[in-house]
């Protein structure tokens, strides 16, 4: 609302830009109070610790998987997704099972709704540790000499742009607290361009260098940053890929390896991990026969 | 209306450093930026709780995911009369500016708790006792008045006869009535910068407490530490420091021994051990082995009853000897557990909570027992008889159990009577806050709540933990 900006006199330089933002855009003047709600299992206590994650993404395949692995870590979880029935549905198993889970629709390429619906799912946990940002799309041109723009938007839209959107804010909170773990799940696919999906590569190339530089600038903060890059997996997503899908791993297992990394606080992991050795030969290969290959 | 405030995303922790709650902290300076505080989070739809040094044991001023006002910026001593002892401060006014700027002019503060670190807000808030609370009562008996920001942006000014009702309960209240802005207190007069202490062991824990109830009416103020590794007829025991100010014309030349210069703590352990270094050294000793033998150690260099003088803040303020000894916990931090029981009850309900604690395996590395005496704040922890606090290291192994032995804890002092302190206890259910404030005071405190704060805007992980 401009009004408000007018109202508040926001020239601090000290006051977080993301707040600034939630500020300027609030839609209502009347005050619902948010926050104060504790999950299932009580409040957190030095004796009962719970740590607050939130994963965007996380209706179906590698997400729900997180949720399901996090939620029997002890996390307290925020899960979005599009799919409100889906989401509910999970956070209905998780917390029947005695965890924390609750559930915010969410469309990552609604950017503007991203630092209000932050600011209320930090204040809905109590707190934030970790962020797991899942949410992608594969969108093939469907040949290796096809074209279509709008599919390549969307993927860089929801792949990149989305994972900025978030992570943005959410990199600009843990530098300041000096605590908290971003886990991005980018993919093998951005590790060369090739002949078959350019969107699809780019916006995982982009996301890869754009968590790189995340860690760069954060390490020194006391933030982890992970990512993650899976080959094939076993999800919806599979079924575009076109070709053969080699050392395809189920969900499960590949949720297992990131769980593991999150813990050690690893800063890139490849799933399942022969596809380091796999993308270590294709990174090397000479681009005279690059270009001649067919995937 | 320009919001002048400085907002920035912090990881807050308690004491023990065995929580961590990341809050949108804002220094407070001046009363009215606690109002635009106020408007901010009603904006943003956020929770507030005002947070002073930080240094309760438990969740008493973390706010994960809300709003932490940091009052140590509103911390001006605004009027001190020597003549009467009537000082006026900000909230944020620690116990260590006030001593420091009483005691020259032979004045010291009436109640004082084990640290001088905290806020006066935060000890009105909790409604702090100290070693003396079997004589004076707990630190609200000697508050002339107080203001207080409500969040509704109402400025009440409370004492014992004005707002009585909001007097009784803010103090004690948890911060989470309204904000306190100012406190008018009475100091209490002193003849000398010395107390006099009698030091003698007690060899279980029968003697331990019936030593604490007959030379407490002698004394001003008592207080006992207990070796809680102790077991069979031993049980219990420990060593008792009373103390008593010194009368007019005891101490030759008080001016010299008020003097600033003539206290402070020691800067050195035995003379060669830099204090800032002692948390590194008592790490390794920080287990069952370790703690036995320092606990066994202290007991037999405590054999001897002796008598000697000893400066206010020497024995006042043992907490502050060694600055970051609860470093030395480890990463899982340490917690408090103090229970505070009746007269009659206490000693059959400690040797049941001694003994599982031995019989678990996880004894307390550290047991402090006081004297008490009831009062009348609302939400109000004394007992007309003991108390005993207990200190645990956290590790993620012993976390379960540790939890669970805490929980049967509870049980008995409930059982027994017996009440808790919201500046210690991190574990205690609403469901043992309801059963030992009484639903009287429970309901009495939520119609208070709903008159002060109707849109719910005060909240601390405390609150929500023993109110939910």
């Amino acid at each position: 609302m401009m009004g408000l900006h007018a109202h508040y006199n926001l020239v601090q330089t000290d006051m977080l830009q993301w707040i600034q933002h939630c500020l300027e855009n609030i839609v209502s003047e009347q005050f619902t109070p948010i926050g104060s709600t504790q999950g299932k299992s009580g409040p957190a206590t030095p004796l009962n610790p719970r740590r607050r994650g939130l994963i965007i993404g996380a209706s179906t395949g590698l997400g729900a998987e997180l949720a399901r692995k996090l939620a029997r870590e002890g996390y307290a979880l925020a899960l979005l997704a599009r799919s409100k029935e889906k989401l509910d549905a999970l956070c209905q198993e998780i917390n029947s099972q005695g965890g924390s889970a609750r559930s915010y629709e969410h469309n990552v390429t609604d950017y503007d709704e991203v630092p209000n619906l932050l600011l209320k799912i930090v204040a809905d946990l109590g707190g934030l540790d970790a962020v797991i940002y899942v949410a992608s799309i594969n969108q093939p041109p469907g040949g290796i000499d096809k074209y279509n723009f709008e599919n390549d938007r969307q993927m860089i839209e929801v792949n990149l742009i989305g994972a900025m959107a978030w992570l943005t804010p959410v990199a600009e909170m843990f530098q300041s607290a000096k605590a908290g773990q971003i886990v991005g799940i980018s993919s093998v696919a951005g590790d060369r361009g090739r002949v078959g999906n350019p969107g699809y590569n780019t916006s995982k190339a982009g996301l890869t260098t754009y968590l790189e530089a995340l860690r760069n600038r954060l390490t020194r903060r006391g933030v982890n940053v992970l990512t993650v890059k899976p080959g094939f997996m076993k999800t919806e997503m599979l079924k575009a890929a076109p070709g053969p899908t080699p050392f395809a791993v189920e969900p499960s297992v590949a949720a297992d390896h990131i769980l593991k990394a999150m813990k050690k606080r690893k800063q890139v992991i490849y799933t399942a991990p022969i596809w380091r050795w796999i993308m270590l030969a294709i990174q090397h290969t000479p681009s005279f026969i690059f270009r001649k290959l067919s995937f | 209306m320009p919001i002048n405030l400085n907002v920035t995303f912090t990881q807050l922790e308690n004491f023990g450093h065995s929580l961590q709650a990341p809050s949108y902290r804002i220094p407070i300076k001046q009363t009215e930026d606690i109002y635009e505080a106020f408007q901010l989070a009603k904006k943003l739809g956020l929770k507030v709780t005002a947070r002073g040094t930080g240094i309760s044991y438990n969740d008493a001023s973390l706010n994960g995911g809300g709003i932490a006002l940091d009052m140590r910026g509103m911390n001006r001593i605004e009027e001190w009369d020597p003549a009467t002892g009537v000082v006026r401060c900000e909230s944020g006014v620690t116990l260590e500016q006030l001593w420091q700027r009483v005691e020259p002019d032979g004045w010291w503060p009436p109640v004082v708790s084990g640290t001088m670190k905290t806020t006066l807000g935060g000890c009105l808030a909790v409604n702090i006792h100290g070693k003396n609370n079997f004589q004076v009562g707990a630190i609200g008996e000697h508050v002339i008045e107080f203001t207080a920001m409500l969040p509704t942006g109402a400025l009440v000014t409370c004492s014992p006869r004005k707002n009585a009702d909001l007097f009784y309960a803010m103090i004690s209240g948890l911060g989470m009535l309204g904000v306190f802005t100012s406190v008018t207190l009475q100091m209490k007069r002193i003849f000398s910068g010395l107390v006099a202490v009698d030091a003698w062991r007690v060899p279980n824990l029968s003697r331990h407490l019936s030593d604490l109830r007959e030379h407490a009416p002698t004394h001003d103020y008592i207080v006992g530490w207990l070796d809680a590794f102790a077991s069979g007829n031993s049980l219990g025991r420990g060593q008792i420091h009373a103390a008593r100010q010194l009368n007019e014309g005891e101490d030759p030349n008080p001016k010299k021994t008020e003097d600033l210069s003539n206290q402070h703590l020691p800067d050195r352990f035995f003379g060669i051990v830099p204090k800032s270094m002692l948390h590194f050294l008592m790490k390794p000793m920080m287990n069952n082995i370790g703690m036995r033998f320092v606990n066994i150690g202290r007991y037999l260099l405590a054999l001897r009853a002796h008598t000697f003088r000893q400066s206010h803040d020497e024995f006042h303020f043992l907490l502050d000897y060694a600055p970051g000894w609860e470093r030395s916990f480890g990463r899982g931090g340490l917690i408090q557990y103090q229970s505070f029981l009746p007269k009659e009850t206490a000693e059959d309900a400690w040797t049941e909570m001694l003994k599982l604690s031995q019989k678990n395996g996880l004894p307390s590395y550290l047991g402090v027992t006081k004297r008490h005496r009831p009062d009348k704040f609302l939400l109000t922890h004394a007992v007309d008889g003991l108390s005993l606090a207990l200190d645990f290291k956290v590790t993620d192994s012993n976390r379960l159990k540790l939890g669970e032995m805490l929980q049967e804890f509870d049980r008995i002092v409930l059982d027994a009577g017996g009440r808790f302190y919201f500046a210690k206890n991190s574990e205690t259910t609403a469901e043992s806050t309801r059963r030992f404030l009484g639903d009287e005071a429970v309901a009495k405190f939520r119609k208070l709540k709903k008159r002060c704060d109707p849109n719910g805007l005060l909240e601390s992980d405390l609150y929500r933990r023993i109110f939910s």
